[in-house]
């Protein structure tokens, strides 16, 4: 019966597979699962809900992708694509950006400051960005960061730094909004990085015009202990095509995106797929989470979706396995970056309110149990930061960063927790309520070291 | 302009030069002077002449405990690598291998340190050569050096000093200790000056050494001081009480040896860490760096946190020593490097006696050693909690009399 089968313990609603229900369990079960049922709907007993943004606040809805746009293939096969030349180094210890990346962050702070942060408590209610958002991100031109100028996009360099110092700026304001405008970014940056030219030459029009398209890096996969690096989902060779099957979590905008990157397990080798919206097979899910949710995650599932083989992302330059792990670390370092983002907005928030908060008299600043929390919100954060500016130089260097990524990220999960924790109860219980951003914060801080893909350097 | 963080391409010489001197000459007695307190390591000399001359030569970029003055040449405009950095670099590798015997070093004391921050230019070609030790601490006053009792009265030509100094760091083997004291204990902060007194001054005497946890090769020395004539001159600085500055000249010292001491900390912790990686990897642990800690055996995900705080720590150091080379105010990020250096070289020597076990414990390592000497680091030049207090007001914009 299929009622019984649902009520069935184990692995839903936060219930472990030991647990087991008596008869009482059953009935109390059984008669909240009708007082879920749409059948009361239809019979209007129950005032229909609103739920202007159903597909992206509900879990459980499936629906095939959006066939977007068409991508005109153009370029040549298997060739080598362009490549943004190594960021040069001077052997110099340096800690001041350059006057380009230092302009770009002032726009960028300006964005996060007066069009993110206003628009981050509704969106990450609604499981959406504002198009207007996405609309000024665009514009200023997030998506193409790390396409090179020969492609039509603005760096000369390896622009792992400028888009680490973005990613910063951009979450400061909020990470949920940071990344939906980022996501795009990070199939234009792979494609770019790695990408033939005929990738390129297909693909990356979508980004660099004006109707830039909404586009997903897909590389989480739902199970616990996760490893990117060892990804369930398969890509299977069949004739001149892949044939792709698994199921992505924690796609940004998933239910927009005309374009998807996708990590998969080929033979022995891990490899990045382009897959396009609408491609058979292929069905998406909103999967809201405990933060991020302005991102409107969803989950990506590839049942039999066949794609080119030539899709397959990467070319002759560097072998394929070592273009997804590069991918997934300067994933990772993306996060790392969004995190210390996230922490400047902490320290920034609880700074003035436990100067003006009073306690037996004064102000609890005044408190040295509350001024140290600050002080090792401070220290700890500028200690991200720096962290995660060493990776990026290397990365942007042309240097081997896979080190000084993972202590990145290491630091940057547990730090970045630690504030999220102390932001709340700096505040204590108006903390917990969300007339204040920390709790958000608090639910996005727990994003990092859990997300792999979404985001690119 | 570009963010680099990679260490100056133009001190890896000496970083590596430092790293095989510590492992050359400090390693192979790092045990024998601490088994054997308050015996002087002889072998210093060879080394502190080496270092003299190497400083001398120009090979050494000015590294040392001179090394943290400001550089008063004109700015071009270019991010400079200069003394601090190199300083930094060169005693953390030092320290790597053995602090005590760092701390041992003829010349390269604290009070050098102090000497180069705050004396005049006279003064610093007076004292040049000098191995000078700091005195600040008394027995009834640590953190709080501000109510030191230390008094100096001003007697024709000389200075005549009566207190009690204590933890002196080389106090017995130096040739001078630089002493604070407090001109009129009526004025606060502003009447504390700094004075450098040879050894052999009638009445100085050191009166004890102490027997401690840890960096049990460097003397640490109790001095007293009873009527005590030294000359005026040898006030570090002006010896204007000046109430706008405040306690702003002494402590100025701190703000260029904290970045020191963060160093020390960063090179025994390393220590520790390098060790215990090469342990564990024989007994079959190595982390993935590429692979998320949650799916590595719990050494593995342990070292990897280990690592990741000890690069922390070895960055805001890194920060605050470049900041002083580039003449930027850096008094909150030397705090911080400080603060953070100095819990980070706790938790990793610790950790690692815990990762190796009865290996770790016992002396036939140098891993139990190295989680004594560390505790130290977390003290002096300002305990952890005197760095968060700092770091505190700054980041609020508190005076010491909001934020106690």
């Amino acid at each position: 019966m299929l009622l019984l089968k649902n009520l069935r313990p184990g692995g839903r609603h936060g219930i472990a597979s030991g647990e087991s229900r008596d008869a009482i369990g059953f009935a109390v079960a059984a008669l909240n699962r009708l007082a879920q049922s749409d059948l009361l709907d239809r019979v209007g007993l129950r005032k229909q809900a609103e739920q202007t943004v159903f597909t992206v606040t509900r879990g459980g809805f499936r629906t095939a992708t959006m066939a977007g746009r068409v991508f005109a293939r153009a370029g040549q096969r298997g060739r080598v694509g362009r490549r943004a030349a190594d960021a040069p180094s001077r052997g110099v210890f340096d800690l001041t950006p350059s006057e380009d990346e230092q302009m770009l962050v002032d726009v960028v702070t300006e964005l996060a400051t007066e069009v993110l942060r206003p628009a981050a408590a509704e969106a990450d209610v609604a499981c959406a960005a504002p198009g207007e958002v996405l609309t000024a991100a665009n514009e200023i031109g997030l998506p193409l960061l790390g396409v090179p100028e020969s492609l039509g996009g603005i760096s000369e360099e390896r622009a792992v730094v400028a888009s680490t110092l973005v990613a910063e700026a951009l979450a400061r304001g909020d990470l949920g909004l940071a990344v939906a405008s980022l996501a795009p970014g990070a199939v234009a940056t792979a494609i770019a990085t790695w990408g033939t030219d005929e990738q390129q030459q297909t693909y990356l029009p979508a980004f660099t015009g004006d109707d830039v398209a909404a586009a997903a890096l897909a590389l989480t996969e739902p199970r616990p202990l996760f490893d990117a690096l060892d990804p369930h989902t398969t890509a299977r060779r069949d004739g001149d095509d892949l044939v792709l099957d698994g199921v992505k979590s924690m796609v940004p905008r998933g239910a927009d995106a005309e374009l998807f990157v996708v990590g998969a397990r080929l033979g022995d080798t891990n490899v990045l797929v382009i897959v396009e919206a609408g491609t058979d097979g292929l069905t998406i899910e909103a999967d809201p989470a405990m933060g991020v949710r302005a991102a409107s995650l969803t989950t990506l599932s590839l049942e039999g979706v066949r794609v080119p083989a030539s899709n397959v992302l990467g070319a002759p330059d560097v072998p394929l396995g070592q273009v997804y792990a590069e991918c997934v670390r300067l994933s990772r370092l993306a996060w790392c970056a969004l995190s210390v983002g996230v922490g400047q907005a902490v320290l920034d928030y609880v700074t003035p309110y436990v100067k003006e908060r009073e306690a037996f008299g004064e102000p609890i600043a005044h408190r040295q149990s509350v001024a140290f929390m600050v002080a090792n919100i401070a220290i700890e954060l500028q200690a991200m930061r720096l962290l995660t500016w060493k990776a990026a130089a290397r990365a942007a260097a042309g240097k081997d960063a896979s080190r000084e990524i993972a202590l990145a990220r290491k630091l940057c999960a547990d730090k970045g927790m630690q504030i999220g924790l102390d932001g709340v109860q700096l505040l204590g219980g108006h903390g917990f309520v969300k007339e204040h951003p920390v709790e958000r914060w608090y639910r996005d801080l727990r994003a990092i070291s859990i997300m792999e893909g979404g985001v690119l350097l | 302009m570009a963010i680099n963080l990679d260490d100056p391409k133009k001190l890896v010489p000496l970083r590596d030069q430092a790293h095989q001197v510590a492992m050359n000459m400090l390693r192979p007695i790092s045990r024998r002077y601490d088994a054997a307190e308050h015996e002087y390591p002889q072998e210093l000399d060879l080394l502190a002449a080496m270092i003299d001359g190497l400083s001398e030569s120009g090979a050494s970029s000015g590294a040392g405990a001179s090394g943290v003055k400001r550089d008063a040449s004109a700015d071009d405009g270019t991010v400079k690598n200069g003394t601090n950095l190199a300083s930094v670099l060169g005693i953390a590798e030092m320290c790597w291998g053995d602090v005590a015997l760092l701390l041992s070093l003829p010349r390269q004391g604290l009070g050098n340190s102090a000497i180069a921050s705050v004396a005049t230019p006279e003064q610093q070609e007076r004292f040049a050569g000098v191995w000078a030790s700091m005195a600040i601490t008394e027995p009834d006053t640590g953190s709080d050096s501000a109510s030191i009792r230390t008094t100096a009265v001003l007697d024709g030509d000389a200075y005549v000093l009566n207190g009690e100094k204590i933890f002196v760091t080389s106090g017995e083997r130096s040739d001078a200790v630089v002493v604070w004291a407090t001109l009129d204990k009526d004025l606060g902060r502003a009447a504390i000056k700094s004075f450098v007194v040879p050894k052999g001054t009638p009445g100085m005497t050191v009166e004890r050494l102490e027997h401690k946890l840890g960096i049990k090769a460097s003397d640490t020395a109790t001095i007293r001081f009873d009527n005590c004539r030294v000359p005026v001159d040898n006030l570090l600085g002006s010896p204007e009480i000046d109430p706008a500055q405040g306690f702003a000249g002494a402590m100025a010292t701190f703000d260029n040896t904290r970045p020191l001491v963060a160093a020390m900390a960063v090179g025994c912790a390393q220590a520790a860490l390098d060790l215990t990686r090469d342990l564990l990897a024989q007994a079959g642990v190595t982390v993935d760096y590429d692979r998320p800690a949650v799916v590595q055996s719990a050494a593995a995900a342990k070292l990897l946190q280990l690592e990741a705080d000890w690069e922390a720590a070895r960055l805001l150091m890194l920060q605050a020593a470049w900041m002083a080379d580039n003449r930027l105010a850096n008094a909150t990020e030397a705090s911080m490097a400080k603060a953070k250096a100095g819990r980070m070289a706790s938790d990793v020597t610790l950790s690692c006696v815990e990762l190796c076990g009865s290996v770790g414990y016992s002396e036939g390592e140098l891993l139990e050693k190295w989680a004594r000497d560390s505790k130290i680091l977390d003290i002096f030049e300002g305990t952890q909690q005197i760095q968060q207090l700092i770091v505190a007001r700054r980041v609020l914009g508190l005076s010491s009399a909001e934020l106690k």
